[in-house]
């Protein structure tokens, strides 16, 4: 039953800030504290072999065959802390911060998080489906109310591009049922299906076209950097650093092991749209001249990454895609922040008038130089063990899609160090001049992510090892099907 | 059957409490009547009823949940009703007495085993819903309405009533089981009278005006909009969730074994449907009218349960219907609290009302996403239904359409909340009065426990 409480003490929590109006963000940050603990107590008693634990299972709607089945084995482990270690971070970061109507604000976002654990554990199709909508709603809303001038437009656009892929998939996922001995929607069930190749064919297209749109992979990725640049800071976290995963944690739970057949005829245009994705995404940041922009278009290259990891389907990739989702969870939400604390206090997102902050505020230098060099995978930050894995499977996979993937870190090193070069050093400005260092709430948040960053970096085995069996499990159990 | 002779001698009952000016009473004992009614309506339920009055009528479980489904959306709208109808006529008690009427006749169409019934019933449900239209005697929208409404239904009438004399040429029978009887002794579809086949087209086309398909739908959006809102709201609610259980009867009972025939046709008409709802209701600024586009597009899919007829089609006709018209009756009671008070029944008159009224914008913005179908509310369960019945049948390509069609619905449903909640107007507060607070919360929550747990309604049958 512990991972019931998990699942839904944040939805608890979200009620609670409606009701609690005046300390909303407090008791938004506690709830997700003690979720957080919560979910530290499972990966204590979590054993990391392939097996699923902590399984709840009842009957949910009997006639239909939907179940309320979730569990946790390796790959959702990591996704578990991913969302619960991110959401107290997310919330914190926004303490430093007024927002009218808080309560609400804080309360979809505790909302969002039941949503978002509940996809990252589902094991019936129907659960994943409504916990993949019930993430999708709350953050409409929130880039919606609490965003910036040309927030209506975007997030509609938005809205129907992830809702029309989520239809898809749900196309995918009733044909499923319907194939299924006994009409279940069981994922084991699914598994076991044996459909021919034209029909996992377009069973892929279904799920893909969901799980694109929401990464997003290139050309799915319209959407994206405008909903980033106009979405407030918290829904931007939200965003990159955890709902764009359940994309990827999509494909590597539905996608590839329900339809290997189909996976395998399109295998290719998939890494090779990915890796177009890092390509044209490092050459667009490379001309931005918006901070926030270059940030949302550089997470469309990391993404690809990590997307052409999966597809390249063999242990190194997965492995890499596991551990480098939850690192970029952690860079993408200190660079947002600090694109946050920049912007907030020079009311301008133009690089070119920026400079020379490093000598006003030297602790958020310091800060940002790290979470930096995070991103651009520098040998014992975070980034590099995961960069490493994914390049590593991409070569098993073909040498050449190795060698333009990797471009992206050398693109990245470059606009991201660039960047750094023209808002933090060179001469202070009119503007610059009063930029005031980091304190309270800031400093913590920073601090975490810092620490973060250089510990995963420097060890991250205990990360790996969580993974790892349920990752080889589900890979041969793949090979398993394919070669039947 | 008690809850149909119940409700008949309420409504004569009502007659009369106008006739003795006691006004207050009225609302009342409608509504008690009709509780009472609701409960011999389900006491009746797994009774295995035969068909009674010489095979006329059969009320079976599918009558017993549409009756109920029916009645209980009649009472919700007649308790939003309270002072409404005091304000655009004197003659208040025969409201009451012709909407009793008309639920009457819906609840003979439900459980119809015959089709004169059919026809009797749809007659008694029409002529009181003529009436209804055009009850604002003095205004010409509500005329307009009426008169069109009446053409289009009278014209209709005949289409269907010729339906059925050709069956009855061919079966010689108005009884239902004997035509199914006459389709299953003849195996070839040769075997059976071209004029059958020529009766089962023209009941479509009967049928397909009364639930408002396209082709067959341009009285809709006049008649919703020039009638008074109450009325639009129970004619695109109770009457529709009638209209469809009619024709889900007749098909179900009669003429499933000829699908083949007739599923190409119905097909056609759930696209045209679905098409010109949809893309229609994107081109409206007024609220009712959008509402009224939206309608017939929630018709198309509820087709989608006769196109695809199976074991499963009356289980998802009635959880659409049950969704819908939750969604329905919180959608129109907010617009005529907002018309009443701001005056307007664009889109703009909704701006702000986040912060005018923060209980109506979450209601309504609940209702949206319902008909929008959207998980957790009740309107996802219903398209979650008709889409896995649709796919039992493998019309893989109708889900396709569908999909398009429900991202056409999201722009026109999201720009009411993007009214309400992301633009700012000025104004004052609106006021809720109680009635309005009970039913409208009651429908909300409702909606919210059907997508939570839709065990409660899909357990039925």
């Amino acid at each position: 039953m512990n991972l019931l409480i998990v699942l839904f003490f944040p939805l608890l929590g979200s009620i609670v800030c409606l009701l609690n109006k005046n300390y909303a963000k407090q008791t938004a940050l506690i709830s997700s504290l003690i979720t957080l603990v919560y979910s530290l107590v499972l990966l204590a008693h979590f054993q990391a072999d392939a097996s699923r634990q902590f399984v709840v299972d009842f009957a949910w709607i009997p006639q239909l065959g939907i179940n309320f089945k979730a569990g946790i084995d390796g790959i959702s482990m990591i996704m578990v802390l991913l969302t619960t270690g991110l959401v107290p971070l997310i919330i914190l970061s926004g303490f430093s911060r007024e927002f009218k109507n808080s309560s609400a604000l804080f309360a979809l976002i505790l909302f969002m998080q039941s949503g978002l654990l509940v996809v990252f554990t589902a094991l019936d199709a129907f659960l994943f489906y409504v916990g993949w909508e019930a993430a999708l709603i709350p953050i409409y809303f929130i880039c919606a109310i609490w965003g910036g001038a040309d927030r209506i437009r975007v997030n509609m656009k938005f809205f129907i591009y992830t809702f029309a892929g989520s239809l898809f998939m749900l196309l995918g996922i009733i044909y499923l049922h319907l194939q299924t001995p006994g009409n279940t929607y069981d994922i084991d069930a699914f598994y076991s299906l044996n459909l021919d190749v034209i029909t996992q064919g377009w069973l892929f297209w279904c799920f893909f076209l969901a799980f694109a749109i929401k990464m997003p992979i290139f050309p799915f990725h319209t959407w994206q950097p405008d909903t980033y640049t106009e979405a407030p800071t918290m829904g931007t976290m939200l965003l990159a650093g955890i709902m764009l995963k359940m994309g990827i944690y999509g494909v590597i739970r539905w996608l590839i092991p329900i339809v290997p057949l189909g996976f395998m005829q399109w295998k290719e245009l998939a890494i090779i749209l990915s890796i177009i994705g890092i390509v044209y995404a490092s050459i667009i940041a490379f001309t931005q001249k918006d901070i926030k922009r270059l940030v949302a278009y550089s997470s469309i290259a990391h993404v690809g990454l990590i997307a052409a990891g999966v597809f390249a389907w063999n242990a190194a990739g997965v492995q890499g895609a596991m551990i480098q989702m939850l690192n970029h969870g952690i860079n993408v939400i200190g660079l947002f922040f600090i694109m946050d604390i920049i912007i907030n206090r020079l009311q301008t997102r133009e690089i070119a008038s920026m400079g020379g902050i490093a000598k006003v505020a030297p602790k958020f230098a310091i800060a940002f130089l790290i979470i930096i060099l995070g991103t651009v995978a520098l040998p014992l930050t975070n980034g590099f063990i995961g960069e490493f894995l994914l390049l590593n499977g991409i070569y098993q996979y073909e040498m050449w899609f190795s060698a333009v993937a990797g471009l992206t870190i050398i693109f990245g090193a470059v606009y991201m160090l660039r960047m750094y070069k023209n808002v933090m050093q060179g001469q202070l400005n009119e503007l610059t001049a009063t930029f005031k260092d980091i304190r309270g709430s800031e400093v913590v948040v920073l601090s975490i992510i810092c620490t973060l960053i250089i510990v995963i970096g420097v060890y991250p085995q205990p990360i790996l090892h969580i993974s790892e069996a349920a990752v080889n499990g589900l890979i041969s159990q793949v090979n398993n099907k394919l070669a039947f | 059957m008690n809850s149909l002779i119940v409700i008949s001698i309420l409504a004569i009952v009502v007659l009369y409490l106008g006739l003795f000016k006691a006004k207050s009473a009225l609302l009342p004992v409608t509504v008690i009547g009709l509780l009472g009614a609701l409960v011999l309506a389900i006491m009746e339920w797994n009774s295995g009823a035969s068909a009674i009055y010489s095979g006329m009528m059969l009320f079976d479980n599918f009558a017993v949940a549409f009756s109920s489904l029916t009645i209980v959306s009649t009472i919700l709208i007649l308790l939003l009703s309270k002072g409404y109808f005091e304000k655009i006529s004197d003659n208040v008690a025969e409201y009451y007495t012709i909407i009793l009427f008309a639920l009457v006749g819906i609840i003979v169409m439900v459980s119809y085993h015959n089709l004169t019934m059919l026809f009797v019933g749809l007659e008694i449900m029409s002529v009181s819903l003529y009436i209804l239209a055009g009850i604002k005697k003095r205004d010409f929208a509500s005329n307009e309405a009426a008169l069109k409404y009446f053409l289009m239904g009278a014209f209709s009438t005949g289409f269907l009533l010729f339906g059925i004399a050709l069956i009855y040429g061919a079966s010689h029978s108005f009884d239902m089981s004997v035509i199914a009887q006459y389709v299953i002794d003849r195996p070839t579809p040769s075997a059976i009278d071209p004029m059958f086949y020529v009766g089962i087209i023209l009941m479509i086309v009967g049928l397909s005006f009364k639930i408002g398909a396209a082709p067959f739908h341009f009285w809709t959006p006049d008649v919703y909009e020039g009638s008074p809102t109450l009325i639009t709201t129970f004619m695109s609610t109770v009457v529709k969730t009638a209209g469809f259980a009619a024709f889900l009867r007749l098909f179900a009972m009669c003429f499933a074994p000829l699908a083949e025939f007739w599923m190409p046709t119905l097909l056609v008409i759930t696209i045209l449907t679905l098409f010109i709802g949809n893309i229609t209701a994107l081109y409206q600024s007024n609220f009712k009218r959008m509402l009224a586009f939206s309608s017939i597009s929630h018709a198309g899919y509820m087709l989608f349960a006769i196109v695809a007829l199976g074991s499963t089609s009356i289980n998802s006709v009635f959880v659409y219907a049950s969704a819908y018209s939750l969604a329905s009756i919180i959608a129109f009671g907010v617009l005529i609290i907002v018309k009443d008070q701001t005056g307007g029944e664009n889109f703009d008159s909704f701006n702000g009302l986040s912060k005018k009224n923060p209980f109506l914008a979450f209601v309504l913005t609940i209702a949206m996403l319902s008909l929008a179908g959207i998980p957790l509310t009740a309107g996802f369960i219903g398209k979650f239904f008709m889409f896995s019945t649709a796919l039992q049948q493998y019309h893989t390509w109708l889900i396709v359409l569908a999909i398009v069609n429900a991202m056409i619905g999201i722009f026109y449903y999201f720009r009411v909340i993007v009214s309400m909640y992301f633009k700012d107007a000025e104004g004052k507060e609106l006021i809720t009065p109680g009635y309005f607070q009970l039913v409208l919360s009651l429908s909300a929550v409702a909606t919210i426990i059907l997508g939570i747990y839709p065990s409660l309604i899909t357990n039925l049958f």
